[in-house]
């Protein structure tokens, strides 16, 4: 954790700054010396170009060039039955944008059902996860000793594989598992219905509201002591203190990780599979509907879902980005100048207090 | 000492233990379910008894071919794991250390590329590799799963290499390295506990991964583990054979849990890295 706490010197090294501030120096040898740093550049670039370039090829092969065959491939429809020959034939006929009109008539149901259940998740899950990881977030950073236990059983849940913890509830919310034992009560929690929802949003929060929690307890590590003693003597309550400082100041490492588990949720899909069971309409999701339409051979409609699952999270990405802007990009700019100026002003307050 | 401070005194240690139960009970519960015996497997004992290792050794029955999907789970994770480090590596220093035109934007793309649903690009994907007679082979699972632990391992290399100072490099090219010798000979040494936290972060994320593995196999034979485990039979047809499942489950992820238990310092480090500045 230590390592974290390191400001960073992201600034980038300036060669010839330290020297052009000095005062009284003779403009002449400054045009020597201009004329290596532009070759510099240039070489910078070519290395950078070199550099980068793997990268972004791999990036390219795997994630835009399918990206692209998606939208192509959603413009075709299902192999069907050649009437000249009687046989299957071999090539998929082009129906325009029939798949994505299909979705507001007779195929329209199971994509609704599936893009309501995606949101239904996304929405209470991540809200559950964010309340209870802060929660757990401010237990941690307050108890000292035992921090490295903590934090090492926090970890367990996430290094789980999604698949095993579904297999792992799907054993606890087993119709004469544990979970009904302790309720006292028989549901059948994994049977297709309202009941396997919940069970989706408890097995999911278990997983990842630890996650929300050890990015948060990052976040306030780097919050100065300071702040709180000045708004302690200001006589701020352990509330005012909550919702004045921590939260203000912990919002972007918990923006991050919001933003982080939003994108993560819209796209479920070993839970819910693995824990309900395909084709579960309780709780099927855009990319359990995408899956099986393209494990039916269906590619045309299976790639207009993925498109539009696609669009879901792009959309939801930028709203954060435009509703938060300066909090999230990057990481570095815009969330200095943010977290420097909401601490100024209690620091500008102990300075009173102190003189 | 009056009652509230004794109170205020215990809170977070109580508090610890209520975080602490609930992150660690269902995993419990499944170590437990694992050790249990065929006839006693629904008892809710919080402890084993008799202690059994009957699930164990049916999971690792040559019948059940999950020592294979081990191996297969190993192969696939391992080599994409090295393959994003390697790619990241040279990325990641140059973001961290170069000044070049749309840094920021290619940046940004790259950890962009990590948000896509999976799911859209494994659909595309499937199609290719069906036409290319790629089903059921390693590349076809690993190719897919570097769209995500490469924009992973860039992120968090790039983090790391910002925190070491410029004048390590500086101070080896004054010493006459060239920029390729500085990278290879001070900053790579220096940086490899980052790199390391980044492969261990990388290849937890590679080994956990299902729908790439789901899609692109129907054979058994090149399943991967968790994909393997998800489709263990029971003796009967309508019985989920949950003791081998929890077994299996335990097997897949008790490495990963030594690793958190172990390095739990670094992989916090690592992926607290971009949430906490």
């Amino acid at each position: 954790m230590a390592d974290t706490a390191i400001p960073p010197d992201t600034a980038p090294h300036q060669p010839g700054t330290a020297a052009r501030r000095r005062p009284g120096r003779p403009p002449a040898p400054e045009r020597p010396r201009r004329h290596p740093r532009s070759r510099a550049t240039a070489g910078t670039g070519r290395l950078a170009a070199l550099l980068v370039s793997p990268t972004l090829l791999v990036l390219t092969v795997v994630v835009l060039y399918p990206t692209l065959m998606a939208l192509d491939e959603s413009l075709y429809g299902p192999k069907g039955l050649d009437p000249r020959t009687g046989f299957i034939s071999n090539t998929e006929p082009f129906v325009g944008l029939k798949n994505y009109t299909d979705i507001f008539t007779q195929a329209g149901d199971r994509f609704w059902n599936a893009f309501w259940n995606t949101t239904f998740f996304t929405v209470v899950t991540v809200s559950l996860e964010t309340v209870i990881g802060i929660a757990m977030a401010l237990i941690m950073h307050r108890a000292f000793r035992g921090r490295s236990v903590v934090r090492a059983s926090i970890l367990v849940p996430w290094a789980i594989p999604t698949a095993i913890s579904g297999l792992l509830w799907k054993w606890i919310f087993n119709a004469d598992g544990i979970a009904n034992v302790l309720l006292g009560h028989q549901v059948l929690w994994t049977a297709d219905g309202f009941s396997a929802k919940i069970a989706v949003v408890i097995a999911d929060v278990w997983k990842t509201a630890p996650f929300i929690g050890l990015l948060v307890l990052a976040g306030l590590q780097v919050i100065p002591k300071e702040v709180y003693e000045a708004a302690r003597l200001d006589g701020a309550s352990a509330l005012q203190q909550f919702w004045r400082i921590t939260l203000p100041l912990v919002k972007p490492a918990l923006l991050v990780a919001v933003l982080f588990r939003c994108l993560d949720a819209l796209r479920m899909f070993d839970l819910p599979y693995i824990l309900i069971g395909a084709q579960k309409g309780s709780v099927e999701t855009l990319s359990m509907l995408a899956q099986n339409e393209a494990s039916n051979v269906r590619f045309g409609p299976a790639s207009a879902y993925a498109v539009l699952l696609f669009l879901y999270v792009f959309l939801v990405a930028l709203a954060f980005v435009r509703l938060l802007g300066a909090d999230l990009i990057g990481g570095a700019g815009g969330t200095k100048k943010h977290k420097s100026h909401a601490v100024g002003v209690p620091r500008r307050r102990v300075r009173e207090v102190t003189a | 000492m009056s009652l509230a401070a004794k109170w205020r005194q215990w809170l977070p240690h109580l508090g610890i233990a209520v975080v602490v139960a609930y992150c660690l009970a269902p995993f419990y519960w499944m170590l437990v379910s694992s050790l249990r015996g065929t006839d006693d497997i629904f008892s809710t004992s919080l402890f084993p008894s008799p202690l059994s290792f009957e699930n164990y050794r049916s999971v690792f029955s040559p019948a059940q071919g999950f020592t294979r999907a081990l191996l297969n789970s190993l192969i696939v994770a391992g080599i994409t794991t090295a393959m994003s480090l390697l790619l990241a590596l040279f990325t990641a220093y140059a973001m961290a250390r170069l000044e070049f035109r749309f840094k920021r934007l290619i940046l940004t793309l790259i950890i962009a590329t990590s948000m896509f649903p999976v799911v859209s690009i494994v659909v595309p994907l499937l199609k290719l590799f069906t036409d290319i007679g790629w089903i059921n082979t390693y590349q076809s699972m690993i190719v897919p799963s570097m769209s995500f632990t490469l924009p992973l391992a860039v992120w968090n290399l790039t983090t790391f290499f910002r925190q070491m100072p410029d004048e390590l490099e500086h101070a080896a090219m004054v010493d006459g390295c060239t920029r390729g010798q500085a990278f290879r000979k001070v900053i790579v040494p220096l940086a490899a506990p980052g790199i390391f936290t980044t492969a261990i972060i990388t290849f937890i994320a590679a080994w956990n991964e299902f729908l790439i593995a789901l899609s692109m196999t129907n054979k058994p034979s090149m399943q991967t583990a968790t994909v393997a485990i998800s489709k263990f039979s029971g003796a009967t047809t309508y019985q989920t054979p949950f003791g081998s499942q929890m077994a299996a489950g335990v097997v897949v992820t008790i490495p990963l849990v030594v690793m958190v238990l172990v390095f739990q310092r670094r992989i916090v480090a690592g992926l607290t890295a971009g949430a906490a500045k």
